[in-house]
């Protein structure tokens, strides 16, 4: 990583008082962003990865969050790494939200890697500004910089007593060098203020006083609203339109076609008929009024029930083998006892509380948007080419997002919005509906999975095949692709960490009728359902107990070899981040012991399953206590995960996340399904696209964090792929009744 | 017309009588804490204060509000924040927070007419008000801190 002491390029002309120390571009409340790109001039166009800090002569402490905040509280953790190894005082740090911008390096928010992508960055932008104010003291003072040392905003002199504080500083370090990396000193472990310890969200007191801004809450001078009427089946265009009606509605301006996408619909405009407007009410008004018919595409053969058939056939005929140990054809051929089940997993919508929204203004071949997006800068390149401008003329900024789960890496809203605001002559929001976001959302894959193993006289797999079919992400992409992509097929399917002999890892093809996208943890849902289902299925067929069997499973502690497979591993390491099973093995007891396994006396009608996962390079283990009562009603009274994720910055939002996800967990497996018939989408709201309410969440979730001093891993996605086979599996200790079809409503459970 | 109070002070309203006022609100008084969520009153994230009780202002049109006084969650607190928003605070509750402008002011009506809620209590209360991110154990926990920092 280069720093560049940017303070002498006049980056802060008019923004801080002169003599601030400014450390690279980014550093600059974002309402001066546009100054700050022009004086820019271009010449900086290194790569600065990262986040880095400011301080202004009156002591106060920017730190830009390059990343976008959905909840994950990504926003005060990153900049808690930075002011640690600065050695500010929290309380004199403003964080401001980085603009999209290549020079952060990649912005994505998503794949739960922002912490380990950026720990080791933000500590060397932290540790050189703190080297640098050090210099600059040693140098007023006359003394050497190996004596100085910082407390909290001051740098001190200890054999003269001298102290001062970082904002009188600030002006004499932005004259120095940065220093080289080799030459700064970090924080030992020991030495950390926040790191480790935590700080609760940077906008906890605006999130509870209404006056956190989200996109939706953007509002601009001459903004107009719109509505869109799109096609139900995923392609159709407009044969005739009548906007009559809709036009006479008052506050109605006017009504703009977008045009059909080209396929592959990748993240574009879906295309259809905008109802602008003066007011969100009125645009929706109108566009009720609208007659539209439309030329149904291909996708119209697309019904749920028919498709789970086939699905379900594909699963059952040889895929494509993406790893393979041993010979599992020729174990299965020695005859014994053989295990076969099927599972299931359908379609889920995100339904984040805030549905997709953007507002585009379009103004002499420039474009600004805000949007509550995951990814700026995937946005900048969608919202140019939707209408002809390089990305390097699209601004995009980043408020508040009521919510992502995946669905705001996609940039389809955005894309409308300049579209409409380019037609239009005004800025234009562009707000969806939760019908809209419901009936078009990037859909988390349907899916069947395929399992089959035989077992030795003691009930141990002497071999493990699985075969996953679902509708792969590349489909967005790649109107030709089948197949599930390799990062797909990582999570929790290769990587299947069972100590067995013979395993093979098929995959087989699917051809999506509706947009797919990635959903929290994406592919391991569907994964872990099938693989922990089934190791508790075999448990007891081989009438062992299921905790005892599944550490059996797991077996002694080692690295999964991958070699010759097509892994991924989350973009990160095998070196580092090996898929180790010491750690499953580890969370998993922990779990058991944390649950009172085996110890608690369970009444009729209650029991307790126990899953554990590697996902997002972090190892999971939960045991779900569930009450099933005679009606067949579920009551889920205890939750216990135990958590290995390395190095953690900030525990308490961490153990939040994963309370979270026991209840994104819950809402996915017992009641979330997106079903088609004849390509239109059935569901529409939360009547019927239900999602966990108090009532229904788990009432207490315990999270334990398992202490390491391993590099950091994931903590957004991790906690949601063993809930629903945790659930499932407790589902059969209550009952008897195996569940082999998500969402569990789908099967009664009345005795 | 259609004439209001909004937070404590008049206001007055010559457009669409049907429209709700979680859109005035929003897109006429540019109070942009009041959130939309689902439109049919099954999220709760809309809630506000129509004379005093719970109201969900996306189906709440504005021509039933003439006469009324109505409070969102930017004129909740009236000496700086509610005891309910600073146990939301102390609770660490919110994650993305979209949900919870709804969640505060469905809770603050419902504590106004029970001080000490037993778990049941709490989930019939709140059963109207979804959230996504799953804070749910954080929102009961901050509904008994309340209460008992009430009573």
């Amino acid at each position: 990583m280069t720093l560049v002491n940017v303070s002498r390029r006049g980056f802060l002309v008019g923004i801080a008082s002169s003599g601030a120390l400014v450390l690279a571009a980014r550093l600059i409340p974002k309402a001066l962003y546009t100054d700050a790109v022009s004086a820019a001039g271009g010449q900086d166009s290194a790569f600065h990865p990262g986040v880095f800090f400011g301080l202004d002569t009156d002591g106060t402490v920017y730190i830009v969050a390059h990343r976008s905040e959905m909840g994950t509280g990504i926003r005060t953790s990153l900049p808690l790494v930075v002011a640690d190894e600065l050695d500010a005082d929290w309380k004199r740090v403003r964080v401001e939200q980085a603009a999209g911008d290549a020079r952060y390096g990649n912005q994505d928010t998503d794949g739960s890697w922002s912490i380990r992508g950026f720990f080791e960055v933000m500590r060397e932008a932290g540790a050189t500004g703190r080297m640098m104010l050090m210099q600059a003291a040693a140098q007023q003072w006359g003394v050497p910089v190996s004596e100085c040392e910082t407390d909290l905003h001051t740098v001190i002199h200890k054999a003269s007593g001298r102290k001062a504080g970082y904002g009188e500083l600030a002006a004499a370090a932005a004259k120095l060098p940065v220093p080289k990396k080799e030459d700064l000193k970090f924080k030992s472990k020991e030495a950390y203020r926040y790191i480790g310890k935590g700080m609760p969200s940077f906008d906890l007191t605006n999130l509870c006083s209404g006056h956190a801004i989200y996109g939706m809450d953007i509002r601009v001078d001459g903004m107009l609203y719109a509505s869109i009427e799109r096609s139900p089946v995923l392609g159709g265009k407009v044969k005739t339109f009548d906007d009559k009606q809709a036009l006479l509605v008052k506050g109605v301006r006017q009504t703009v076609s977008i045009d059909p996408f080209t396929p592959p619909h990748g993240m574009q405009a879906l295309g259809g008929i905008a109802v602008i407007a003066d007011n969100t009410w009125s645009a929706m008004q109108g566009r009720k009024k609208l007659k539209v018919e439309w030329d149904d595409s291909s996708h119209a053969v697309y019904n749920s029930q028919s498709f789970k058939n086939e699905l379900e056939d594909t699963a059952r005929k040889p895929g494509k083998a993406a790893r393979t140990v041993g010979d599992v054809d020729a174990e299965f051929a020695k005859g014994g006892k053989i295990m076969e089940a099927s599972y299931y997993a359908p379609h889920l919508a995100h339904a984040s509380m805030e549905p997709p929204v953007a507002v585009a203004d379009f103004r002499n071949g420039k474009i600004t948007v805000w949007c509550s997006t995951q990814d700026p800068q995937g946005l900048q390149e969608v919202v140019g080419k939707a209408v002809g401008v390089s990305k390097e003329n699209v601004l995009c900024h980043v408020p508040l997002l009521g919510g992502g789960f995946g669905r705001k890496s996609m940039h389809d809203v955005a894309a409308e919005a300049v579209i409409l605001s380019k037609k239009v002559g005004s800025p234009v929001k562009v707000a969806w509906s939760r019908e809209d976001d419901i009936k078009f959302d990037y859909f988390h894959a349907v899916s069947a999975m395929y399992m089959k193993a035989a077992l030795d006289s003691q009930g141990k797999p002497t071999a493990w095949l699985q075969r996953s079919v679902f509708t792969p992400i590349g489909s967005t992409f790649d109107v030709k692709a089948q197949y599930g992509g390799n990062f797909e097929m990582c999570m929790g399917w290769t990587d299947m960490p069972f100590d067995v002999p013979n395993i093979r890892v098929e995959n087989g093809p699917a051809t999506a009728h509706v947009r797919i996208g990635w959903l929290r943890s994406v592919a391991n849902i569907y994964h872990a359902f099938a693989v922990q289902s089934f190791a508790n299925e075999l448990a007891y067929a081989a009438n062992r107990e299921p905790l005892e069997y599944l550490l059996e499973l797991i077996g002694p502690a080692r690295s999964v070899d991958m070699k010759g497979v097509d892994y991924p591993n989350y973009n990160a390491s095998l070196d580092t981040y090996p898929v180790d099973t010491g750690r499953l093995r580890r969370v998993t007891e922990m779990a058991a012991e944390k649950a009172g396994w085996g110890k608690k006396k369970m009444a009729k009608g209650t029991g307790m399953g126990i899953a554990a996962h590697r996902s997002f390079l972090t190892y999971v283990a939960t045991v779900v206590e569930v009450e099933v009562s005679d009606q067949g009603d579920i009551r889920i009274p205890r939750v216990e995960t135990v958590v290995d994720l390395g190095t953690v910055v900030n525990p308490e939002i961490t153990r939040a996340q994963f309370e979270g996800a026991a209840v994104f967990g819950t809402s996915l497996a017992l009641m979330g399904e997106i079903t088609a018939k004849d390509g239109v989408i059935e569901q529409s709201n939360f009547n019927d696209y239900p999602v966990a309410r108090i009532y229904e969440a788990p009432y207490h979730t315990n999270v334990h964090i398992v202490e390491s001093s391993a590099p950091p891993a994931g903590v957004g996605e991790p906690g949601v792929p063993p809930f629903a086979p945790a659930l499932c599996n407790a589902i059969f200790a209550a009952t008897g009744k195996r569940i082999r079809e998500l969402p569990i409503a789908k099967t009664s459970l009345t005795t | 017309m259609v004439k209001l109070k909004v937070n404590g002070v008049e206001q007055s309203f010559t457009g669409d009588p049907d429209m709700p006022l979680l859109w005035y609100l929003r897109d006429v008084l540019g109070l942009t804490g009041t959130k939309y969520g689902c439109g049919i009153a099954l999220c709760g994230a809309c809630t506000v204060h129509k004379d005093g009780k719970a109201a969900r202002s996306c189906i709440t049109p504005m021509s039933a509000v003439a006469g009324s006084q109505v409070v969102t969650i930017e004129g909740i607190g009236e000496h700086g924040l509610h005891a309910v928003q600073k146990a939301w605070i102390a609770t660490n509750v919110p994650q993305c927070g979209f949900c919870q402008s709804g969640q505060i002011m469905q809770a603050v009506s419902f504590l106004e007419s029970n001080h000490n809620p037993s778990d049941k209590d709490i989930e019939t209360a709140m059963a109207g008000n979804i959230c996504r991110c799953g804070t749910y154990q954080r929102i009961r926990a901050a509904i008994k801190s309340a209460a008992g920092g009430a009573a």
